[in-house]
C-alpha cells in the first residue's frame, strides 16, 4: 500500500516538475558536457496550413538517425522540437527557443521562406550549425549563404528552371505563367521564365493570384481567351489540389497542357484525383524514381510510419543522414565547430533515394531535377531534365 | 477584351459573391440579431468542410454526407450557446470577441487530432459533375452554377423567413428590444438558441456545399472569415438585402480586380470597403 | 480605472524590480535557459507596450481598433529601408523617422476612420490595415512577402561616442524595460490631465462632450495619432530586437492578437493589458512546450478566463485588492499578501494555466 502510494506521489510530482519546466518554473540542469546527448533542434511547423510537411520532415530525420543506430557520433541523440506556425513574426524568437535556450548542437528548420529568412538571420549571428530541409527561397544559399548554413532541398529557381528547356523541347513557344503572387510563386516564375527564354521561348502574360486565394476562376477565364501553347503553374498544398482541378473542370487541360515546378502535383494526387493526369512537372524528386535505394526507402517510411513517403520526407531523410554523416566524420565532437562544418560540407549523398547528390560551395544541393507526368495518380519520371544542376547562388561570395 | 469574355468574368463574378453571400449569411445573422461578433465563424466553416470530407468518404455522396452533417452543427451551435455565450449576454461585447476567439483555437486543434493536417478534396456528386461549354476552349462547371441557385434558394428562404413570418416578426424584435420580446411572453433565450445554432449550421453548410471547389485544407476558414465581415459590413448589419447585395459587390470587384489591376488585385476589396465606409459610414444598405 | 490601489501599485513596483534583476536572478535559476528567457522577456515588454497602446485606444477612448499592427509595422519597415546594407543607420535619424512615418499613417488612416462607430470603425481599420499589409507584401521593393531584414542594429551614439549597443541583449533588454515603464507612466499622467478626462468623457457620452463645447472628432483623433506613434515606438524596437521585419508585423492578426491581450488583461486599466500581454505570451510558450496540440488548452484557458474573470486579470487583483483594507487591524497579513503576490508575471500566469 505504502510503496503504491509512495510511487503515486513521486509520479505526480515529476508530473508536476515537468508541468513547471514546461512554463520555465523549474530549475533547469547543469550545462551539458560535450559527452552527454547531442541536442538536435526542430523549428517546423506542426499546426496550420504546413503541418503535414513538418511532420513528414520529423518523420524523415528520425528515421535517418533509427537506421544508422540511434546515435549521431557515438552519442545519444536527443530532439527538440519547436512548432513555428508558419508565423514570421515569432521566428526570431523560435529559433532562439532552440539556439540559446535549449543550446542545441544542430538547428534544423523550416517550410516557410519568411520564418526562413528569420531563422537564417538569427543563425548567421549565432553560428550554430543550420540545415535547411525545405524552404526554398533562393537568398538562403544565395545573398544570405553563409558557412553555417546548409540547404537539403532545393531552390525555387533550381526546381522552375529546367521545365523552361523542357517545355520548349516539347514544342511550346508561347506560354503564360499563373502563380500565387508571393516570394516562392515570383521567383518560381522568373526561374522558369529565364530558362524559357534562354531557350527561345516566349512568356505572353505572367498572371498572379492573391495569396493565399483558391479561387481561380478569373484567371483560367483570362487563360482560355489568351490561348498560349501551354501554362507554367507555381500552387502548393490546398491551392494546388483546387487549381489543378478548376483547370480540368474548366476544360482547358484538353487544350492547353499544363506544367508547373513539382509541388503542384507532389503529396497532393490523391486528392488532385483524375483532373491532374498529364500534369508535366519538374522537381528533384519523385516516389517513382527506380533506383533501389528510394524504393527501400518507400516502402521503409510506409511500414514505419503507415503514410506514403513524398518529397518532404526525403527532405528530412537526407538531413539526418547529414547529421548522421557529418558526426562520425567528427567522431561525436561537436565542440570545434569549425571542424564539424567542414564535416558537413564533405558530406556526400550516392546513396540518397532522390539520387546522387553534394554541396555546391553555396551548401546548397547540386542535385538532378527530373521531368515527371502524372500518370495513373503517380508522378512518373519520364527524363532527367537537368543533371547535376547547381543553383547560381546570386549574391553569395563564400 | 471581347465581349464573351466579359460575360465570363461577370459570370465568374456573381458566381463567387454568391458564394460569399452563402458564407456571410450565418454572420449576419448572429451579428445583427444577437450582437455578437463572431470570430469563430471562419471555424465553423473550415469544420463544415471537414464534415463533408469526412461523411462523404464514409456514405460515399456529398448530400447524403450534409445532410447527416447538418444535425452535427445544429448541436454544435446549441451547445455553444448555453454553455458559453449565454454566460455573456450581460458584458461587455469585447468579452464575446475573445470566448470567440478562443474557440478558433479549440476548433483548429480539434481539426487537426480528429482529421490530421493533410489536404483533401471532396468529389462533385455524380449526376453535377458536368460542364457547358462557354467557349470553344473553356467550360463551366455544373457544380458551381449549383452552388449558385443553392445561395440564391437560400438568400429568398432567409428573406422571407425574417421578414414575413411571426418567428422573424419576434427575431427581429428581439434584435431592437429584448424586453418587449419577454413582456410578450416570449422566451427569448430560446430565440437566441435557436439563432445562433441557425447561423452556426449556415456556416457549416456553406463549408460543406463550398468544399469540392475549395479543397479541405488546415487553416481554410482563416481568409474566409475576413470577406465575410467585409461583405457584411459593406450591405449594412443585420440586412439579409444588404449582405446580398453586399457579396455580389464584392465578387464583383474581386473578380474584376484580378482582371484589370492584378497589381492590386489583393487589396482591391478592402480599397471597396474603404470607400463604402468613407462616404456610407454606416453600410450601403442600413 | 483613474486611481488604482495601494496595493496593486505595490504589487506593480515589485514586479517591476524583479523584472529589472532579472539579471541577477535569472541566470540562477533558469541556468541554461536565461540567455533564451532574457530575449523572451524583452520580445514580451514590447508586446506589452503594443497593448498599452491599443488600451488607450480601446480601453480608454472606447475605439475598437484593429489597425494597431500597422503603425507597428509602419515603423519596423521605416527603420529597414533607411538601414544601409553594410553599415549601421544612425539612431537618431531612423528613430525620428520611424515615429514619424507611424504618426501619420495613424494621422492618415485616423482621418479617414474617425466619422465610423462601433463595428464599423473595426472593419474600417481592418480595411486600411490589410491595404497596407498588401502594399508591403506586393510590393518587391519592400521585401515581398519573405520579408526584408538588416545586417546591422542601429547605432546610439553622440559625437562618435557610442552611448549604447544594441547589438547587446542585455541593453535591448533595459531599453525596452525602461520604455515600457516610461509609457506606461506617460499615459497614466495623460490619464489624469484634462486630455485624459475628455476622452474618458468621450467614452461615457460623446454626445454630451460635443454639448460641453469640445470637439470628439479632433480628441479621438489625437487619441488614435497619439496610440499609433507608440504602436510604432514599439514596432521599432521589435524591429531592432529582430533585425528584421515582413509583413506579419502589419497583419489584422497581430493586432486581434494584441486586442487578445489587452481584454484577457482587463481593457482600460492600462497596467491589465501589460500583465495580459505578459500571460497570453507565456500560456502560449508553457503550451507550446507541452503538446503540439497546444492551440486546445490555450483556448480552453482564455474561455475559462472569459467565463470567471468578467473584467480580465486586472479585475482580479482590483477585488483582492479591495480585501485587504478590510484586515487593516492587522497590517502583516495583509503585506504577506502583497509578498505573495510578488512574483514574476510568469508566475501569475501559471496560476491561469493550472485552473
Amino acid at each position: 500500500m505504502k510503496t503504491t502510494s509512495v510511487s503515486c506521489l513521486s509520479k505526480l510530482r515529476s508530473g508536476m516538475t515537468a508541468g513547471l519546466a514546461a512554463f520555465g518554473l523549474a530549475f533547469s540542469g547543469s550545462a551539458l558536457a560535450d559527452s552527454g546527448p547531442v541536442k538536435v533542434g526542430l523549428m517546423l511547423p506542426y499546426t496550420g496550413t504546413f503541418a503535414q510537411l513538418g511532420e513528414a520532415i520529423t518523420n524523415g530525420i528520425q528515421m535517418a538517425i533509427e537506421e544508422n543506430g540511434g546515435r549521431l557520433g557515438g552519442r545519444e541523440v536527443e530532439i527538440v522540437t519547436v512548432d513555428d506556425e508558419s508565423d514570421p513574426s515569432r521566428a526570431t524568437q523560435n529559433a532562439q527557443r532552440l539556439i540559446s535556450g535549449e543550446r542545441v548542437d544542430f538547428l534544423i528548420g523550416t517550410v516557410h521562406s519568411g520564418v526562413a529568412t528569420a531563422m537564417v538571420r538569427v543563425a548567421r549571428e549565432e553560428g550554430v550549425p543550420t540545415i535547411i530541409p525545405n524552404a526554398g527561397f533562393d537568398a538562403a544559399t544565395g545573398a544570405l549563404c553563409a558557412p553555417n548554413i546548409f540547404r537539403t532541398s532545393f531552390s525555387s529557381w533550381q526546381t522552375a528552371y529546367p521545365m523552361g528547356k523542357a517545355a520548349y523541347e516539347r514544342g511550346y513557344e508561347r506560354m503564360v505563367t499563373l502563380a500565387w503572387r508571393y516570394a516562392f510563386g515570383q521567383e518560381s516564375v522568373a526561374g522558369f521564365k529565364q530558362g524559357f527564354e534562354e531557350a527561345g521561348g516566349e512568356i505572353i502574360r505572367e498572371i498572379y493570384v492573391p495569396f493565399p486565394d483558391v479561387e481561380f476562376q478569373a484567371q483560367l477565364a483570362e487563360i482560355a481567351s489568351l490561348r498560349p501553347d501551354a501554362v507554367f503553374s507555381f500552387f502548393a498544398g490546398g491551392g494546388a489540389v483546387q487549381y489543378v482541378r478548376d483547370y480540368a473542370a474548366a476544360g482547358l487541360n484538353e487544350t492547353i497542357p499544363l506544367t508547373g515546378s513539382g509541388f503542384l502535383t507532389d503529396g497532393t494526387l490523391h486528392a488532385q484525383g483524375e483532373a491532374a493526369e498529364g500534369v508535366l512537372t519538374t522537381l528533384h524528386y519523385s516516389t517513382q524514381l527506380d533506383n533501389e535505394h528510394n524504393q527501400r526507402f518507400v516502402q521503409a517510411y510506409e511500414e514505419k510510419f503507415d503514410m506514403a513517403a513524398d518529397i518532404y520526407a526525403v527532405q528530412g531523410y537526407d538531413t539526418g543522414i547529414l547529421l548522421v554523416r557529418a558526426m562520425e566524420a567528427v567522431n561525436g565532437d561537436t565542440s570545434d565547430r569549425d571542424a564539424l562544418l567542414q564535416a558537413m560540407r564533405e558530406v556526400e549523398f550516392p546513396d540518397s533515394p532522390r539520387g546522387p547528390w553534394q554541396f555546391s560551395r553555396a551548401q546548397h544541393p547540386i542535385q538532378n531535377i527530373y521531368l515527371r507526368e502524372v500518370q495513373n495518380g503517380q508522378n512518373v519520371v519520364i527524363d532527367i531534365a537537368a543533371e547535376a544542376l547547381e543553383d547560381p547562388a546570386r549574391g553569395c561570395n563564400m | 477584351m471581347d465581349l464573351s469574355l466579359f460575360l465570363i468574368q461577370t459570370l465568374n463574378g456573381v458566381q463567387y459573391g454568391l458564394l460569399l453571400f452563402l458564407i456571410a449569411s450565418g454572420l449576419t445573422l448572429i451579428f445583427g440579431i444577437m450582437h455578437i461578433i463572431n470570430l469563430a465563424h471562419g471555424a465553423l466553416y473550415m469544420v463544415g468542410a471537414y464534415l463533408a470530407f469526412w461523411l462523404t468518404s464514409l456514405v460515399g455522396n456529398l448530400f447524403l454526407a450534409i445532410i447527416l452533417a447538418l444535425p452535427i452543427a445544429l448541436m454544435m451551435g446549441i451547445l455553444i450557446e448555453r454553455f458559453l455565450i449565454r454566460h455573456l449576454y450581460a458584458r461587455a461585447h469585447l468579452d464575446q470577441v475573445l470566448l470567440t476567439f478562443g474557440l478558433i483555437l479549440i476548433f483548429n486543434a480539434l481539426q487537426s487530432i480528429i482529421w490530421g493536417n493533410d489536404v483533401h478534396s471532396v468529389p462533385v456528386p455524380e449526376w453535377l459533375n458536368h460542364s457547358v461549354a462557354l467557349t470553344d476552349n473553356l467550360r463551366y462547371p455544373v457544380y458551381r452554377l449549383f452552388i449558385s441557385g443553392v445561395c440564391i434558394t437560400i438568400a429568398i428562404g432567409m428573406y422571407l423567413l425574417i421578414q414575413r413570418t411571426r418567428l422573424g416578426m419576434i427575431v427581429r424584435a428581439g434584435a431592437d428590444d429584448r424586453e418587449m420580446v419577454r413582456s410578450l411572453g416570449v422566451n427569448i433565450n430560446r430565440v437566441y438558441t435557436l439563432v445562433f445554432a441557425a447561423g452556426t449550421a449556415l456556416a457549416a453548410f456553406a463549408g460543406m456545399i463550398a468544399s469540392p471547389v475549395s479543397s479541405v485544407y488546415p487553416g481554410m476558414g482563416e481568409s474566409v472569415l475576413i470577406l465575410a465581415f467585409v461583405v457584411v459590413v459593406i450591405g449594412g448589419i443585420g440586412s439579409i438585402k444588404g449582405a446580398f447585395l453586399g457579396a455580389l459587390l464584392v465578387g464583383l470587384t474581386a473578380t474584376w480586380g484580378t482582371v484589370l489591376a492584378p497589381n492590386f488585385a489583393s487589396a482591391a476589396v478592402y480599397a471597396l470597403m474603404a470607400i463604402v465606409l468613407l462616404f456610407k459610414p454606416r453600410g450601403l444598405f442600413a | 480605472m483613474l486611481d488604482i490601489p495601494k496595493s496593486i501599485r505595490i504589487l506593480l513596483l515589485l514586479l517591476t524590480v524583479l523584472l529589472a534583476c532579472y539579471p541577477l536572478w535569472g541566470e540562477f535559476f533558469f541556468g541554461d535557459r536565461y540567455e533564451y528567457y532574457l530575449q523572451k522577456l524583452t520580445f514580451m515588454m514590447l508586446l506589452a507596450i503594443l497593448a498599452l497602446s491599443l488600451d488607450w485606444l480601446v480601453g480608454i477612448t472606447g475605439m475598437v481598433s484593429i489597425a494597431q499592427a500597422a503603425f507597428f509595422g509602419v515603423a519596423g519597415y521605416t527603420l529597414v529601408m533607411l538601414t544601409p546594407e553594410f553599415a549601421a543607420a544612425n539612431v537618431w535619424v531612423v528613430l525620428p523617422a520611424a515615429l514619424v512615418m507611424a504618426a501619420l499613417a495613424a494621422l492618415v488612416i485616423g482621418l479617414l476612420v474617425i466619422r465610423t462607430h462601433g463595428i464599423f470603425f473595426i472593419m474600417a481599420t481592418i480595411a486600411f490595415s490589410q491595404m497596407l499589409y498588401y502594399l508591403f507584401h506586393d510590393a518587391p521593393f519592400f521585401g515581398g512577402s519573405d520579408g526584408i531584414y538588416m545586417f546591422f542594429r542601429p547605432e546610439v551614439s553622440i559625437g562618435g561616442v557610442q552611448l549604447l549597443n544594441l547589438e547587446d541583449r542585455q541593453t535591448r533588454f533595459f531599453i525596452a524595460l525602461v520604455s515600457l515603464v516610461a509609457i506606461y507612466l506617460l499615459l497614466r499622467v495623460m490619464l489624469r490631465a484634462p486630455f485624459g478626462r475628455v476622452l474618458r468623457g468621450i467614452k461615457e457620452n460623446e454626445t454630451r462632450m460635443r454639448a460641453l463645447g469640445y470637439n470628439p472628432l479632433f480628441y479621438k483623433l489625437a487619441a488614435f495619432v497619439i496610440a499609433g506613434t507608440i504602436a510604432g515606438y514599439a514596432g521599432f524596437l521589435y524591429t531592432v530586437q529582430d533585425a528584421f521585419v515582413d509583413p506579419s508585423a502589419v497583419s489584422w492578426t497581430l493586432s486581434a492578437h494584441a486586442l487578445v491581450m489587452v481584454i484577457l488583461g482587463g481593457l482600460g486599466t492600462l497596467f491589465g493589458p501589460v500583465l495580459g500581454a505578459f500571460a497570453f505570451e507565456w500560456l502560449h510558450y508553457g503550451f507550446s512546450n507541452v503538446t503540439r496540440h497546444w492551440e486546445l488548452p490555450l483556448g480552453i484557458v482564455v474561455i475559462l478566463m472569459v467565463l470567471l474573470l468578467p473584467r480580465g486579470i486586472a479585475g482580479l487583483l482590483l477585488d483582492l485588492s479591495n480585501r485587504i483594507p478590510e484586515r487593516k487591524p492587522d497590517p502583516a497579513p495583509a503585506q504577506g499578501k502583497g509578498a505573495a503576490e510578488a512574483k514574476p508575471p510568469i508566475r501569475e500566469t501559471t496560476k491561469e494555466a493550472r485552473p
